[in-house]
């Protein structure tokens, strides 16, 4: 029920793009098309529930405070957390390249269809701000594999929904100045104020 | 008339000096003769049916329950004093409170669609008399008319202009109104002291809460007998009069509307339909979930659906043809969804009562997604056949 309860929220309440405007690039760039913005949005997902699971075992057994003590009770002091940023990265871009390995090797049809994409969400700020709430909201490892997925999901739905207005858009008279960027801008904000009316939900 | 407004079509037709204000000179022409132009070039369509007429049909179809409403809001006025009044002072009050919102919401339109007309160069468009006859309908009574002005114009420019005018709009702008004025000035509409106009001398003794506010208390008994027991009897809620936004009240006066809407065709009664189900769906989910038999879960749907601006919603905005979904599929699928996430979000949220016009904004912005899978499904059904 927790673990419920915790999903629905990442996925509506505090949307990792509509609530805290994280991964905005890609998500502006890469929301022409809704076959593209799919490919893309399933890459996410796909990746977060890798990567989110992994930083959390290099979190818990190598950087947190204590966290060595596995190897020897000496280290119980030392306090590797200030190379969190660094080493989440890494581990995003690593684990990045082995599943587009591993996804070419096992299936051709996937890897076309997620095609440049794969690469792309290494930098994909959505992906280490999940490892950063999991970091700060004390996730245990079932907690942060479920926020992965689900903030995953909130991000796939809010792109394709964008995808598909703009793709109706292009019937639309947008003065000059907004077209493009602008009126997408316009958009996510109403978007947002759309998905603020799921703020304070409690199951 | 016709000659005195010809004498003045010299300046606004081409290198004339008022050029840029066609626009006005067009509507103008337009709202007391049928203009004169012909189409010029593409399909001619010979058809009453034409947008003014549709739009002004939306108007009429609203019209009982605006009427409806300023009648409530005199009489909930009256009530919360505790005096008598003949049904003429009641419409009197309820005219005096209502037609300002009325006149500030059409004029604030009216401005903007000018405005963006003649900078734009294109006509005047009729869409901004529906918006902004619908507008006061969803606000409370003892709204600031400065706010209805600010959420007005926000509404209208970046619900509505922005993406080129009538037809082109992704949200229902009456909604984006609302929804601003939501999350801006919250104090002004929800809590309780909002939805009846006080008389001075006794504002400190009486409140009066929406049926649903009252829901929501803890209470002992069954939440049907606690709202009777409150003054709110399901016949009361029918008929509309108790305290709520403007138009929202009446269910009665809705169902009127919503009849004419579907027997000139103009609105779809898939939506219509679909919203019912998905509240009756998710409310029957509800009552078999509901803690115990006080609890808001376990309030039956024929009360969940006369309450707030369910009906409302359901019948006239929802239904708006340019927002909603276009596929037949596709409108039972979005109407359904917002029955579902309206109760949700009135039942769940102790925030938030008004779940209804949020649920619809929400769903404004996936209609486009559900449109696109259901048009590829019959992509695909379509090329199987053809194979």
């Amino acid at each position: 029920m927790e673990l419920i309860n915790l999903a629905i929220k990442a996925i509506f309440v505090e949307n990792i793009l509509l609530a805290f405007f994280l991964g905005m690039c890609s998500y502006l760039a890469v929301s022409k098309k809704v076959s593209t913005a799919i490919g893309l949005g399933i890459a996410v997902v796909f990746v977060l529930a890798i990567t989110t699971p992994v930083n959390w075992f290099v979190y818990t057994y190598v950087l947190k405070k204590g966290a060595l003590i596995w190897i020897s009770p000496a280290y119980a002091i030392v306090d590797l957390s200030f190379l969190n940023f660094i080493v989440f990265i890494a581990v995003i871009a690593s684990m990045v390249q082995i599943v587009e390995m591993i996804v070419e090797k096992i299936s051709q049809k996937l890897y076309y269809a997620l095609g440049i994409f794969l690469p792309l969400i290494t930098v994909n700020c959505a992906i280490l701000g999940v490892a950063l709430f999991m970091v700060e909201r004390n996730y245990s490892l079932a907690e942060s594999s479920v926020f992965g997925v689900a903030s995953g999901i909130g991000w796939f739905l809010a792109i394709i929904s964008m995808a598909a207005i703009r793709e109706k858009l292009r019937y639309s008279h947008i003065p000059k100045g907004l077209k493009g960027l602008g009126i997408t801008m316009l958009i996510t904000g109403l978007v947002a104020m759309a998905f603020m009316s799921f703020s304070g939900i409690n199951i | 008339m016709l000659r005195f407004l010809q004498k003045f079509k010299t300046h606004f037709e081409e290198k004339g000096k008022l050029h840029r204000f066609y626009p006005v000179y067009e509507m103008v022409e337009a709202i007391l003769f049928v203009p004169p132009a012909r189409t010029q070039k593409g399909a001619h369509v010979r058809d009453a049916m034409d947008m003014k007429r549709v739009m002004f049909l939306v108007v009429i179809a609203g019209v009982p329950a605006f009427l409806f409403g300023i009648f409530n809001t005199g009489y909930q006025h009256f009530l919360s004093a505790g005096l008598k009044a003949t049904t003429g002072e009641i419409i009197l009050k309820g005219l005096l409170i209502v037609l300002p919102i009325y006149m500030v919401t059409l004029a604030v339109g009216a401005v903007w669609e000018i405005l963006f007309a003649v900078v734009r160069r294109h006509d005047v468009y009729e869409g901004f008399l529906v918006t902004s006859f619908l507008i006061p309908m969803i606000l409370p009574p003892t709204i600031p008319l400065w706010q209805v002005a600010v959420a007005t114009s926000f509404g209208i420019v970046i619900g509505k202009e922005v993406f080129g005018g009538v037809g082109m709009n992704i949200f229902n702008p009456a909604l984006v109104t609302r929804a601003f004025l939501f999350f801006a000035y919250p104090k002004s509409i929800s809590g309780d002291s909002v939805w009846t106009l006080f008389s001075q001398q006794i504002v400190d003794t009486y409140t009066t809460a929406t049926p649903l506010a009252v829901v929501s208390e803890v209470h002992s008994g069954t939440s049907v007998s606690f709202l009777a027991e409150k003054g709110y009897s399901f016949w009361q809620m029918f008929l509309g009069l108790i305290p709520g936004s403007i138009g929202e009240t009446s269910t009665l006066a809705i169902l009127g509307g919503a009849a004419f809407l579907i027997i000139t065709d103009i609105a779809s009664w898939r939506i219509m339909l679909g919203v019912f189900l998905g509240g009756f769906a998710i409310t029957t989910l509800f009552n078999i979930l509901a803690p115990n038999p006080d609890h808001v879960l376990a309030l039956p749907f024929h009360y969940q659906a006369v309450m707030g601006g369910f009906a409302f919603g359901a019948v006239f905005m929802a239904t708006d043809p340019v927002s909603a979904a276009d596929t037949n599929l596709g409108k039972y699928i979005y109407g359904f969804l917002i029955g579902v996430l309206a109760l949700v979000i009135r039942n769940l949220n102790p925030a938030y009562p008004e779940g209804m016009m949020l649920a619809i904004l929400l769903m404004n912005l996936f209609a486009p997604l559900i449109d696109y899978f259901v048009v590829s499904i019959h992509k695909k059904r379509r090329m199987k056949r053809a194979r």
